[in-house]
């Protein structure tokens, strides 16, 4: 079995694709999620209309441009000067003061600021009216205190468990993962073995005195050692890079990751016992493995907002118990004790596989 | 004593894909160190038949012997003493020619010394030493070829099975290949070869011509050629084939 593991590092060394798809793909993924696709704000172009220009509408402003989520791009001067702002596309927010705000504030407890959004994008909208609203209130809040007055609303105070800063890479470094492990593993094995069917080299190692077993094992072997080096790569680049906490143990983390390894190997053996080329392998696992790992996961769209007949198909999902567990050691940093369950999901998801996988290569050779 | 003399012994072999007999009753031996012509037309049951004789497949029912054993019940140890080669020829395109060498060798459990032995001794033979260290995707059709006979005898099967060996190659390449053949089968293997090429059938000790799942005719290519009253195993061919339809 040994020369067959050879070979096949040979395979994946010489081809430049997988290469890529090996080593390039986690660390692209891992930097695109991490900056580009994020949730959070930051360094957002505002303008300001003062129209009042007190010390109070100047301490606001300069809360907001100190805060770090926003950069004022201009001052404007009058009513007239927003829409042409907004059309110049610099711009997300303008900040209005009315005028006389501070005297108002003074004599009627009462003063207003609009905050005009760019809602192209209604979910960057969102935020920014969250962080300005927040930043006025905390502010209005300090400027009571000072001034003696006892607030008589109730403010909520909401405090953020397990991701205090709200950062979406705690929340896609999971899901990264879990697609990545799921490519290397699934997709690689399964061209990788119909590639050999393709060209006719699989004729003669099934003719050669090596069992199913073996042959399996030799195909697989290389792809869980590239997708554990894939693992530790990501797990390093987003603790170093993005600061990504691992609260629990890492050998429970490791651990569960080769369970997963294991599933997704058995998966791509039986993905390749079902086609009969490259293609046909490489757009089954990307449409029976892929996107239902990203939709239905619950990696970025939530399952509990899923329809109830789609939450009933994602908890086929191998994925979804998978990140359950790595949130839960990552993030939350708990023990076996609570995830338990999933991971005896998992380990039956995984028996089954095997055994699919198994019988269905054997039944070719019949 | 009989089986010592006769690799190959099948009996009333049957193989049956639903209802659909793709080997009807098949009963032929092959001797010890013969080169063997196995014919038909595409779709007689040819690679059925192989498939059968190399422990890839099961027969329905009876029986067949390769070099000794059961290819139903002891399909390990007839995979252990047969080589094999087929058209889509089983040699890796992003491996070197050394490398190719070794992982064949490897998997039939031949140690790294008998590895390097054998490579350099096939290698001479083919007057290949120096390409070596060459990728395969680099090395033209023909030798490829070559080596892929080269590698499938590498561990000294008893038997070979080349299925089409020769396909969509040059008539000089395909000379120089049954010369290696024939080499092999003086060293007292026995080679057991389809083709499409009815010259090469003219090549071989015996052949037999299959169709629609039916052995009907076996015999030297002489003897056949008498029985027929024809000149060529071409017209022989052509003959078994035609009056089927």
């Amino acid at each position: 079995m040994w020369p067959f593991i050879k070979k096949e590092f040979f395979h994946i060394f010489r081809d430049f694709r997988s290469m890529l798809i090996l080593f390039g793909m986690p660390v692209a993924q891992v930097l695109l999620f991490g900056f580009a696709i994020t949730t959070d704000i930051k360094d957002v172009s505002i303008a300001i209309l003062d129209n009042s220009k007190d010390n109070v509408s100047r301490e606001i402003s300069n809360k907001l441009v100190s805060s770090g989520y926003f950069i004022l791009n201009s001052n404007l001067s009058s009513n007239n000067e927003i829409e042409a702002a907004f059309k110049r596309g610099d711009i997300k927010e303008v900040v209005v003061f009315e005028n006389d705000f501070a005297q108002k504030l003074q004599r009627e407890g009462v003063a207003n600021i609009q905050l005009i959004i760019d809602a192209s994008e209604p979910n960057t909208a969102n935020m920014i009216n969250a962080y300005t609203s927040g930043i006025i209130n905390s502010y209005s809040l300090e400027l009571m205190k000072k001034q003696g007055k006892i607030p008589i609303s109730i403010i909520t105070e909401p405090k953020m468990l397990y991701n205090s800063g709200l950062r979406s890479v705690f929340m896609f470094v999971p899901g990264v993962i879990t697609i990545l492990l799921m490519l290397v593993s699934a997709m690689m094995t399964s061209i990788s073995i119909t590639r050999e069917k393709e060209v006719g080299t699989m004729e003669a190692i099934l003719v050669s005195p090596l069992k199913p077993i073996q042959i399996i094992l030799g195909k697989v072997a290389p792809y869980v050692l590239l997708s554990f080096i894939n693992l530790i790569v990501i797990l390093l680049l987003s603790a170093f890079v993005f600061d990504m906490p691992i609260r629990g143990s890492i050998v429970l983390l490791l651990v569960e990751s080769i369970l997963f390894i294991v599933m997704a190997l058995a998966l791509g053996i039986l993905i390749s016992s079902v086609s009969k080329s490259q293609q046909q392998a490489m757009l089954l696992s990307m449409f029976a493995l892929l996107l239902p790992t990203i939709l239905l996961s619950g990696f970025i769209f939530p399952i509990e907002n899923m329809p109830y007949a789609l939450q009933l198909v994602s908890h086929v999902m191998p994925s979804k118990w998978f990140i359950i567990i790595v949130k839960n050691i990552m993030l939350k940093g708990v023990g076996i004790g609570y995830f338990w369950k999933e991971t005896l999901i998992l380990l039956a998801m995984t028996v089954f596989f095997i055994l699919m996988s198994v019988k269905k290569f054997k039944t070719r050779l019949e | 004593m009989k089986d010592d003399d006769h690799i190959i012994v099948v009996e009333n072999l049957v193989k049956k894909f639903g209802s659909f007999v793709a080997n009807d009753n098949l009963n032929f031996f092959v001797k010890r160190g013969e080169i063997f012509g196995f014919l038909g037309a595409n779709g007689a049951g040819k690679t059925t038949a192989i498939k059968i004789l190399s422990g890839l497949s099961k027969p329905s029912s009876g029986k067949a012997n390769v070099a000794g054993f059961d290819v139903g019940r002891q399909s390990e140890k007839v995979k252990r003493n047969i080589g094999y080669m087929s058209q889509r020829f089983s040699l890796y395109d992003d491996l070197t020619v050394k490398e190719n060498f070794r992982f064949y060798g490897g998997i039939y459990g031949l140690s790294a010394k008998a590895i390097k032995q054998k490579t350099a001794h096939l290698l001479q033979k083919l007057d290949m030493l120096d390409y070596k260290d060459m990728l395969l995707s680099k090395i033209p059709l023909g030798w490829k070829q070559k080596l892929a006979f080269s590698v499938a005898v590498m561990h000294d099967p008893a038997v070979v099975f080349l299925d089409e060996p020769t396909g969509g190659v040059d008539p000089i390449t395909r000379r120089q290949f049954w010369e290696l053949i024939y080499d092999k089968a003086s060293e007292g293997t026995t080679i057991f070869v389809t083709t499409h090429y009815m010259d090469e059938a003219e090549y071989c000790e015996r052949v037999s011509i299959m169709s629609e799942g039916r052995i009907e005719a076996l015999d030297t290519p002489s003897n056949l050629k008498k029985k027929y009253r024809v000149n060529t195993m071409d017209e022989v061919f052509v003959r078994i084939a035609r009056s089927d339809t």
